[in-house]
């Protein structure tokens, strides 16, 4: 079960990485005459017996209906290797189109898997800067004590109780409505860092300041460590909590991509991302008339699920004795000297 | 003890209001900052130079920044959220009536996972074994991937399929739905875990020893002592219901206040968008308080270490 996760999230992310060698088309080419064009069907045997892999023409018999039909004259080869793409046909028998077309007639397939890269770009720089940011201020908070605890504590509280979604939208506003992708990717992801690191730092610390008074930790600070190389000494002992923190931090913070830019205050139309691809499939006649629209939900379905199953489920939520099962995760002896061992949520 | 609770209950919600002040406001400073503001429409649409000049004045943005943030704090103070530009309507009659349609979605969607996740969760985690509790537990993690805008497009896809039942856009049931789905299943999930940890406790044990029936050691004593872990995560399911419904608000049309703050940043009514924000805050701290009086009431151990 996790094995097959993983090697979905792998396959997906490594379709982001070489997309523009794996998509047959550029996200944004439009193709003449293809609006709504409906997914192709790849055939291996026609009326004279089997062939390698092939498809057919699509041609458009009512403008207004947007009716198309095979085209069954002549067999359409798929080429594989050639073009400078993986899957492609060749350039007079174009459009190859996987997963049907839009609105405009580009080729779905490939916005969907251009848009993997912004969404899983996104939300993967997201969680890094807020596992980065999380980590500092929780192990400094739970390190030094003090004054700085005291203040770190009560921001993460603060942020923790805000309206989140709202917040992001006015501080998304504060630039104006049009702007280029490059700079939604980053206004984006560093908003989702800032909204997320407050979880991240609240569980570092914990597991930080029971680290501190251990005895390697006492030691240290005997020997004269200074507050810098202390935290050094003490993070690893988050290191379980901060892998699973970021397997399922970059689920959540895809599907607040996704929400915002479907909403409308995320990547505009045509720079592809999977929630703005959504938008294009949410009307209901699109629902009816052009369902493989909604692909990018399936897309969206199939990642979550998948990062998930690779944290496990019981770490999804996290009740209030996150910081056991993270010190259970990170495969370091618990307290040697008190014989219980915390196991499930009661173990306080 | 009592007296400790109140001064708990009374301290939160001291600072649930600052909390409140504190996010409208900057929401209000941070639209105002924004490029543009409530006149920018009637510019490029050419209107004459002088009837913009009157609503500026009307609307006070001639003032210095400073006196309009002093202004709208003061309004905030004695709940006077202001006038909507867009709208022409007072802010506040305009915030409250979409944030109650925001409000009975997510109620509504809290009561179905409540009334699905608990009782299949005791079900399913007292007998982990059965294939129904090996169903059900397949079922919760799917649902559990389903963002509520994945859910609401696929409850839609599949209500249009099926032949447009239920697809109006005032209709609740696809939101509630969408929304409660996943939440049901987050629930259910957690409930499952409690109760078997609950019934491999000491003292459930003890139970078992002393020979009270199955039943009620499930039902009774189980459920009881599964509680705490299952309320603690309530504040986070409150906090996901607020994020969930804004894309559930547009994939069924539901007029809820995510809909009303989208028409509010897109015309650059910055009254309206604080107003939004002033009750999406409200909104959260009622729901977070309640979640921690109710846990303050089921763990003694909150209300002594707050």
């Amino acid at each position: 079960m996790r094995r097959t996760a993983a090697a979905i999230v792998l396959a997906i992310g490594l379709m982001a990485l070489l997309a523009p060698w794996i998509a047959p088309y550029h996200p944004e080419q439009i193709f003449e005459n293809r609006a709504y064009a409906p997914p192709m069907r790849i055939h291996v045997r026609d009326a004279d017996g089997w062939h390698r892999p092939f498809v057919y023409r699509q041609k458009m018999v009512d403008r207004i209906g947007r009716v198309y039909v095979e085209d069954h004259s002549h067999r359409v080869p798929l080429r594989w290797l050639s073009n400078g793409h993986l899957l492609s046909v060749d350039a007079d028998d174009a459009p190859l189109l996987f997963c049907g077309a839009d609105a405009l007639g580009r080729d779905l397939c490939s916005r969907l898997i251009f848009g993997a890269r912004l969404s899983l770009g996104v939300a993967l720089i997201g969680a890094c800067g807020a596992l980065l940011l999380g980590a500092l201020l929780g192990a400094a908070a739970g390190t030094l004590g003090g004054r700085l605890d005291t203040v770190v504590t009560t921001i993460a509280d603060f942020v923790l109780v805000l309206p989140v979604v709202y917040l992001v939208i006015v501080l998304r506003a504060t630039r104006p409505l049009v702007i280029g992708p490059s700079e939604v990717f980053v206004l984006m992801s560093g908003l989702f860092a800032c909204a997320a690191w407050p979880d991240v730092a609240r569980g570092v610390r914990a597991i930080v300041s029971t680290e501190r008074t251990r005895d390697y930790a006492v030691a240290a600070r005997a020997a004269g460590a200074g507050p810098v190389r202390l935290i050094g000494h003490l993070l690893p002992a988050a290191y379980g909590f901060l892998r699973v923190q970021f397997v399922l931090l970059i689920p959540a913070l895809l599907v607040a991509e996704s929400s915002l830019s479907f909403v409308g205050f995320g990547f505009e139309g045509r720079t592809p991302s999977w929630g703005g691809l959504l938008k294009e499939g949410e009307t209901l006649t699109a629902m009816y008339s052009a369902p493989w629209l909604l692909l990018p939900a399936a897309a969206l379905f199939l990642v979550v699920l998948a990062l998930q199953r690779i944290a496990g489920h019981t770490q999804i939520f996290m009740p209030e004795p996150l910081t056991q099962r993270a010190r259970a995760v990170s495969l370091r002896p618990t307290n040697e000297y008190s014989g219980r061992v915390p196991s499930g949520p009661d173990a306080v | 003890m009592r007296r400790d609770a109140a001064i708990y209950g009374l301290r939160r919600i001291a600072a649930a209001l600052i909390l409140i002040l504190s996010v409208s406001i900057t929401a209000f400073i941070l639209a105002r900052l924004a490029p543009g503001d409530e006149t920018t429409a009637d510019l490029l649409n050419g209107v004459d130079e002088r009837i913009i000049a009157i609503k500026r004045e009307r609307l006070g943005l001639n003032r210095p920044l400073i006196v309009q943030v002093a202004d709208y704090s003061w309004g905030v103070l004695r709940l006077d959220l202001g006038l909507s530009a867009r709208f022409e309507q007072p802010v506040g009659p305009l915030v409250l009536e979409r944030g109650a349609n925001t409000a009975r979605l997510g109620f509504m969607a809290l009561l179905l996972a409540t009334a699905l996740g608990i009782p299949l969760g005791i079900f399913t985690g007292s007998r982990p074994h059965t294939w129904i509790a090996r169903m059900v537990s397949v079922f919760s993690l799917t649902a559990l991937a389903c963002p509520p805008l994945v859910a609401a497009l696929g409850l839609l896809f599949l209500a249009v399929s099926i032949g447009g039942i239920a697809s109006g856009p005032r209709d609740l049931l696809i939101p509630t739905l969408a929304l409660g789905l996943p939440m049901a299943a987050m629930l259910e999930r957690l409930q499952s875990q409690a109760t078997r940890d609950a019934l491999n406790a000491p003292d459930l044990q003890a139970a078992v020893a002393r020979g009270i029936p199955p039943q009620r050691l499930i039902w009774v004593h189980a459920a009881r002592q599964s509680l705490r872990p299952v309320l603690g995560v309530y504040g986070v399911v409150i906090g996901g219901v607020f994020s969930g419904s804004l894309a559930v608000e547009f994939a069924t049309g539901w007029p809820g206040l995510g809909r009303l703050m989208y028409d509010a940043v897109q015309s650059g009514d910055v009254k309206l968008v604080a107003g939004c924000v002033f009750a999406g805050g409200v909104s959260l701290a009622v729901g977070n308080l309640i979640a921690d009086a109710l846990r303050a009431w089921v763990d003694p151990r909150v209300r002594g270490i707050a």
